[in-house]
């Protein structure tokens, strides 16, 4: 190059439909990087979940061969009470017999075992604990009543208290929770 | 789309910023790849702040709970292992990086007029960058996170009369304790983000100034080339090379950056039997080292590490750029670099002889490179001058500056 003229485009092949090619190496290359930093996003995000110790609280065994007929014993599972119900038989009798309130269910469909209810603790209109009362759980926050199948039978929750997968692993041990 | 754009452009001037910026943005056709770093180190900062604040979700600031904080981030975060290392050996890359951009700006002479304020401000980014990875060192609570703290706030105490209550007050704490490491945690957090702010101000000024090139003789606008596509692309083959490097790092040698002590919880009755900082402190540790008396020592890491800022008026040479035309600053410039060099390596030597009398020379020789600088700048300019090898753009370069200095004093 003598510094006269710069000629570095050689434009007698500007028509050439094949220089069209570099365009595909560019939208590889992108797609290429686009994956890339959505997959490096994937750590970041991933963090946030529930880390291995949280998980591992994922199931709670508990022994039940101490709770006496008539008692509920709350437990925490997922750090959440759980209500562990040694019913009477006059109790079972008194929710066997009817559907509950505006959330029907048998209360066969409840429970695996007709003396013992297992249910979280979580009143399903706002989160509040019921405390227990003579015809079952009443809730504190809002009125919400709830019979010893654990189903709403007035007040503002719109369903029944929710039954945990649970499993008895002996006729005294139940894991709540399922295993992961 | 171009009515979005429209829509913004009257209340906010988004295109015009682009175009400024980026897609008009000038910048000389024959920059090499030293050009590199300083998108590089913008690169890491924005690594560093995500994986911080991801890891800040994990971490505990509490003496009780801090080592087993990053214990469960290591174990029990889904990939804490990888934002961890990620982080920590970020800190190596970020000062590789940093110091590489800095090499390149003494070398080619870039911190010369106008290019002062880039200086700067760059000078206090390299601070802010140390002090956040120092106080980031701490907060593991390791053995070595625990004495590098103890034995760096100690250094306040050799100022004399006041020295030991700012000790205290640094500390919150007769030692470095929890109110230390809670403090040391705030900052770590707040720093990168006056860091940040900071790049943003280096980037106006540099926007304003222009790059400088490897000739060091300013460009006529006509022959820049536009930012975009050209230096996007070169910028971003250099942050996947980068990418290759600084992952191949964190996947096959992650523990290389944590050293062994570090896994052992910060005890303050034991001392472990060698301290020695990170790499990217040791040449200014070794100046600190080498000066028996401590006030004198601490002063002169203190002005080794802000002396960078003094370049635009130590260097008096009227010919333009760095080594490119001048062979004495080239070479003055390739010995400093084996200097700091030399001081990094006898900063982690035990401080016994030989190593003690050599840091003393290295650190002298560290010192000439700057305040030498303003004679042999000017004796290197009269030499060439006689010698007459100097090309014909730079001889002009240094006419019209001087006419301008003329007209400039007559007006």
């Amino acid at each position: 190059m003598a510094g006269d003229t710069i000629n570095i485009i050689d434009k007698s092949d500007l028509q050439d439909p094949e220089r069209r090619g570099v365009m595909g190496i560019g939208i590889a290359t992108g797609a290429v990087a686009a994956v890339g930093a959505g997959a490096a996003c994937i750590p970041f995000i991933d963090s946030m979940n529930p880390t291995a110790d949280v998980l591992a609280k994922a199931t709670t065994e508990i022994d039940i061969s101490d709770i006496a007929v008539g008692e509920v014993r709350t437990v925490i599972w997922q750090g959440k009470p759980v209500f562990v119900m040694h019913r009477t038989p006059e109790q079972i009798a008194g929710v066997q017999d009817n559907d509950g309130g505006k959330d029907p269910q048998a209360d066969s469909e409840r429970t695996q075992k007709p003396e013992w209810l297992i249910v979280v603790g979580v009143c399903t209109h706002l989160g509040c604990i019921p405390n227990t009362a003579d015809y079952g759980w009443f809730c504190p926050c809002h009125g919400s009543v709830y019979d010893y199948s654990g189903r709403i039978l007035e007040g503002p929750a719109p369903f029944n208290l929710e039954v945990p997968d649970y499993e008895f692993l002996t006729d005294t041990t139940v894991r709540i929770g399922k295993q992961v | 789309m171009k009515g979005v754009m429209a829509w913004i452009d009257e209340r906010f001037p988004l295109s015009a910023i682009i175009r400024h910026e980026l897609t008009d943005y000038p910048v000389p056709r024959n920059l090499n790849y030293w050009w590199n770093f300083g998108s590089l180190a913008g690169l890491m900062l924005v690594i560093q702040i995500l994986t911080g604040l991801f890891l800040a979700m994990h971490y505990k600031a509490d003496i009780g709970m801090a080592f087993d904080s990053i214990e469960h981030m290591m174990r029990d975060v889904n990939y804490g292992w990888l934002l961890r290392y990620i982080h920590s050996t970020g800190a190596s890359a970020f000062f590789a990086v940093i110091f590489l951009h800095m090499g390149r700006t003494l070398y080619y002479g870039c911190y010369r007029k106008p290019r002062e304020l880039m200086m700067w401000t760059g000078q206090i980014l390299l601070l802010l960058v140390m002090g956040a990875a120092f106080m980031g060192y701490l907060l593991p609570w390791g053995q070595m996170s625990y004495w590098g703290a103890t034995v760096i706030t100690e250094l306040f105490g050799a100022l004399p009369v006041v020295g030991e209550s700012i000790v205290i007050l640094l500390r919150g704490d007769f030692v470095v304790g929890d109110a230390t490491l809670t403090r040391f945690f705030v900052l770590h957090y707040l720093i990168p983000f006056l860091i940040a702010g900071l790049v943003v101000i280096h980037l106006v000024a540099l926007h304003t100034v222009k790059s400088s090139n490897p000739e060091g003789v300013p460009q006529p606008e006509k022959d820049a080339i536009p930012f975009h596509p050209y230096y996007t692309l070169k910028d971003f083959l250099g942050v996947c090379i980068f990418l290759i490097i600084f992952l191949g790092l964190v996947f096959y040698s992650p523990s290389s950056f944590i050293m062994a002590d570090n896994n052992v919880p910060a005890d303050a009755m034991k001392t472990p039997p060698s301290i020695v900082p990170e790499w990217y402190f040791l040449p200014f540790y070794a100046i600190l080292r080498a000066i028996p008396d401590t006030l004198s020592g601490v002063v002169a890491m203190g002005v080794a590490t802000v002396i960078f800022a003094a370049l635009p008026f130590l260097d008096r040479s009227r010919i333009p750029g760095g080594g490119r035309f001048r062979p004495v600053y080239r070479w003055s410039f390739a010995a400093f670099v084996l200097v700091v060099i030399a001081l990094a390596w006898l900063g982690a030597q035990a401080a016994e002889e030989p190593y003690v009398t050599l840091s003393r020379i290295l650190s002298v020789l560290y010192f000439a490179f700057f305040l030498t600088l303003p004679w042999v700048s000017r004796w290197e300019e009269k030499w060439l001058l006689q010698r007459g090898t100097l090309p014909k753009e730079v001889l002009d370069y240094m006419e019209s500056e001087e006419k301008k200095a003329n007209n400039g004093g007559q007006s």
